[in-house]
């Protein structure tokens, strides 16, 4: 196999990513699915925003309203926010510790093909009788009540989709604790791969409790069992609390990438060492461990009692101890530094006030007893839009202008990324921030519309408006990345001229091995330490020699393909149809007849020569 | 690992220490095996024998069992080794998570 670039057609691209276990394809694979279903996810959100523009309006019904609201928060954690930062994660992480791809690139593969396939037969819940509309809790007192078969699509769905974001997790725990580069050791990975880590471990820890709530209401919609049914001796409680212990860690799962992205972004863009490392590491870690124990604050008012209330309280409160920590290194990774004013920084600096709003009002909300006011009031969706739209929105679009070059070896245009900072910083507080006072005047949230009279039309207006902006906001981008695409102009190994970590040590992008040698890592910021001592690259670690690379496979399609039929059967053997029987069966064939294949057939992967990595243009350097 | 070089082709490696080395293993897997023998038998004759409640035996039965998985672990799985510190935290991690969400549902969820 040769490893020069040539020029392909549209069919054989398309064929190499559908077979691709390449990770730095994979996290395309990532951003384009992530990205697809974050303007579905915007679009809807639009929809909820023009609907409440003004009162009494009837732009949708209340029925499609709640079917909006409950497609918008689904997609927007699992299948828009989840999949970008697994792009990141994919695209950086193996670069940023000196691996040649992750533990296992085919399973990296079959969990991008999961979670897409679970995605998409989500979403054609639109084309079949209606979406999900019991809410993204998908609450079990709501959802055993909902008509039709929008909640066995969410059920469905998410089962498939969150199987492969938990190999996905455990694929990079394995890469991070056995796959580091000579000398890199735990307290020299750079913050983003620590996040990572961390992140991973939660994912491992907090899926689980999310399948057995759906496998309980699987059985309880499929099979008429009765685990949430009250009158039959259930209590929907449960799924509160199964779906909460998951969805507590799972904002963490997502603000704490965008935590790692964030640190990179100062480090880089203020020339300096990020401000206290270890404590960083501490933090993020604790955060972490702190995030399970915290999850009832969503169910203060469902009557745990006193103690419980304010045992949970107490332990929310103390997360803003670390969050604290890391608001303050970041802050005095600044001070002092030489700061240079691009995209990613524009983010990054916005990122810490409107965060921080977002963190005071989740201390508010922790306390029990105020809690009981702002509960289900427009307050909480501002909150929690501070946090994940001010935390990991602004990350995942910092990391799209940061990492871009790396990933696509050209780079985003820097005024139209500025200019679309500007319009989603503006939009995204004009939305939102009035929602802190419509939530303290009373307005609840989840309601499909509201009456003139009630003091809620100026604000909702407001609201409303704030929403353009971050759709035009998003438009920008979009041509910004068409437009930087039709131009292509290559860029270097460090077009930052900034980069501290590994990453930037390689070609925009990286050859399909990464590393022709592995590198010798000498301390934190590997590359800035190289490069500060006058050096061009890395010292390599070891003589150059063959490469073994894994094969590529149309296995993970397959595998996630047969699940999806399978999933369709299933959804419809509820109406008795007699068809259903067989297309579960013929789905689980697919599925399981792909990996009794991968079992029986022996795949060595194949080694790229030394002589082919020496005449492989040869200014990039090999050592001996 | 620390544990996989215990039979390594290296003709330097110290035969007499390693010999010494995995009598001691054997030794502690020996009495470790025993340990459990009679763990069991203790479980059983809980049950046998007459007088003693069932809210004595099921937890005192779950106690034994937590022994026996410690043994398992830590002399026959080798986490008494060097090299096991990765899998030991994200052990002890997840029996925390487990154990959190047993008491809380064992405590404030109304049944």
């Amino acid at each position: 196999m040769s490893t020069y670039a040539q020029k392909k057609g549209f069919g054989a691209t398309l064929w190499d990513y559908l077979t691709t276990v390449d990770h730095k394809k994979i996290a395309i694979l990532y951003l384009i699915a992530g990205g697809f279903f974050f303007v579905v996810g915007g679009l809807e959100a639009v929809f909820i925003r023009i609907q409440l523009a003004v009162p009494n309006n009837d732009f949708v019904s209340a029925g499609l309203f709640n079917e909006i609201i409950t497609m918008h928060g689904t997609t927007m954690i699992f299948l828009a926010a989840m999949p970008l930062v697994f792009a990141f994660m994919n695209a950086v992480m193996p670069l940023q510790i000196g691996a040649r791809d992750v533990a296992f690139p085919f399973v990296n593969a079959l969990g991008f093909w999961l979670f897409f396939f679970g995605g998409v037969f989500l979403n054609l819940s639109w084309f079949f009788d209606g979406a999900p509309d019991a809410g993204w809790t998908s609450y079990a007192s709501l959802a055993m009540a909902s008509k039709g078969h929008g909640v066995d699509f969410y059920v469905l769905g998410l089962q498939i989709s969150g199987i492969g974001t938990l190999i996905g997790g455990i694929n990079f725990l394995v890469t991070i604790i056995n796959m580091r580069a000579p000398g890199m050791t735990y307290m020299r990975m750079p913050l983003f791969t620590w996040s990572t880590f961390v992140t991973s471990a939660l994912i491992l820890f907090a899926f689980p409790p999310l399948t057995v709530g759906l496998v309980l209401m699987m059985f309880d919609r499929m099979f008429g069992s009765n685990f949430f049914e009250a009158s039959m001796g259930g209590n929907t409680v449960i799924w509160e609390h199964l779906f909460w212990i998951f969805g507590h860690p799972e904002v963490y799962i997502l603000v704490l990438p965008a935590f790692g992205i964030f640190s990179e972004i100062f480090a880089m863009f203020s020339r300096k060492r990020l401000f206290g490392y270890s404590s960083m590491v501490f933090a993020t870690v604790l955060i972490g461990f702190l995030g399970f124990m915290v999850w009832a604050h969503h169910m203060f008012t469902t009557g745990l009692g006193p103690v419980a209330n304010a045992i949970f309280a107490v332990a929310t409160m103390a997360i803003g101890v670390p969050t604290g920590i890391k608001i303050f290194n970041w802050l005095l990774t600044m001070w002092g530094g030489s700061v240079k004013f691009t995209t990613p920084m524009h983010y990054a600096v916005a990122f810490i006030p409107s965060f921080v709003a977002g963190g005071v009002t989740g201390v508010m909300l922790a306390a029990a007893a105020a809690d009981y006011q702002y509960h289900d009031t427009y307050f909480v969706v501002a909150h929690f839009h501070y946090v994940i739209v001010g935390g990991v929105v602004f990350a995942i679009l910092a990391g799209t202008h940061l990492y871009w070059p790396k990933m696509f070896g050209t780079m985003l245009n820097e005024t139209l990324g500025k200019i679309t900072f500007w319009l989603f910083f503006i939009g995204f507080h004009m939305t939102f921030f009035i929602q802190h006072f419509l939530g303290l005047w009373g307005m609840p949230r989840r309601v499909f519309t509201y009456l003139p009279g009630q003091g809620f039309e100026t604000s909702n207006l407001i609201s409303s408006l704030g929403a353009v902006f971050m759709s035009l906001g998003v438009i920008v981008l979009l041509y910004n990345v068409i437009m930087t695409s039709v131009k292509n102009e290559r860029v270097g190994n460090d077009p930052w001229g900034d980069g501290r970590t590994l990453e930037w040590s390689l070609p925009s992008p990286p050859p399909f091995y990464n590393f022709k040698q592995l590198p010798l890592v000498r301390g934190l910021d590997a590359y800035w330490l190289e490069k500060m001592e006058g050096k061009k690259g890395m010292t390599p670690a070891e003589p150059l020699g063959d490469i073994h690379m894994p094969n590529a496979s149309f296995l993970p399609f397959v595998i996630a393909f047969g699940l999806f039929v399978a999933a369709f059967g299933a959804l419809f053997n509820m109406d008795d149809k007699a068809w259903s029987v067989p297309v579960i069966i013929i789905g689980l064939l697919i599925t399981f007849g792909a990996m009794f294949l991968r079992s029986v057939k022996d795949d060595h992967g194949f080694h790229i020569h030394k002589e082919e990595l020496m005449e492989d243009d040869n200014d990039k350097g090999v050592k001996a | 690992m620390a544990n996989s070089q215990l039979n390594s082709g290296n003709p330097r490696v110290d035969i007499e220490y390693r010999r010494k080395k995995s009598a001691e293993e054997m030794r502690h897997h020996v009495v470790s095996f025993a340990l459990m023998i009679f763990l069991t038998l203790i479980a059983f004759a809980a049950v046998a024998i007459k007088g003693f409640s069932a809210w004595f035996i099921v937890p005192f039965i779950l106690l034994l069992a937590v022994v026996q998985v410690i043994f398992q672990l830590y002399y026959f799985m080798h986490m008494s080794h060097k090299g096991h510190e990765a899998p030991s935290m994200f052990l002890y991690s997840g029996v925390l998570v487990g154990a959190v969400t047993i008491l809380a549902f064992s405590t404030i969820i109304w049944w």
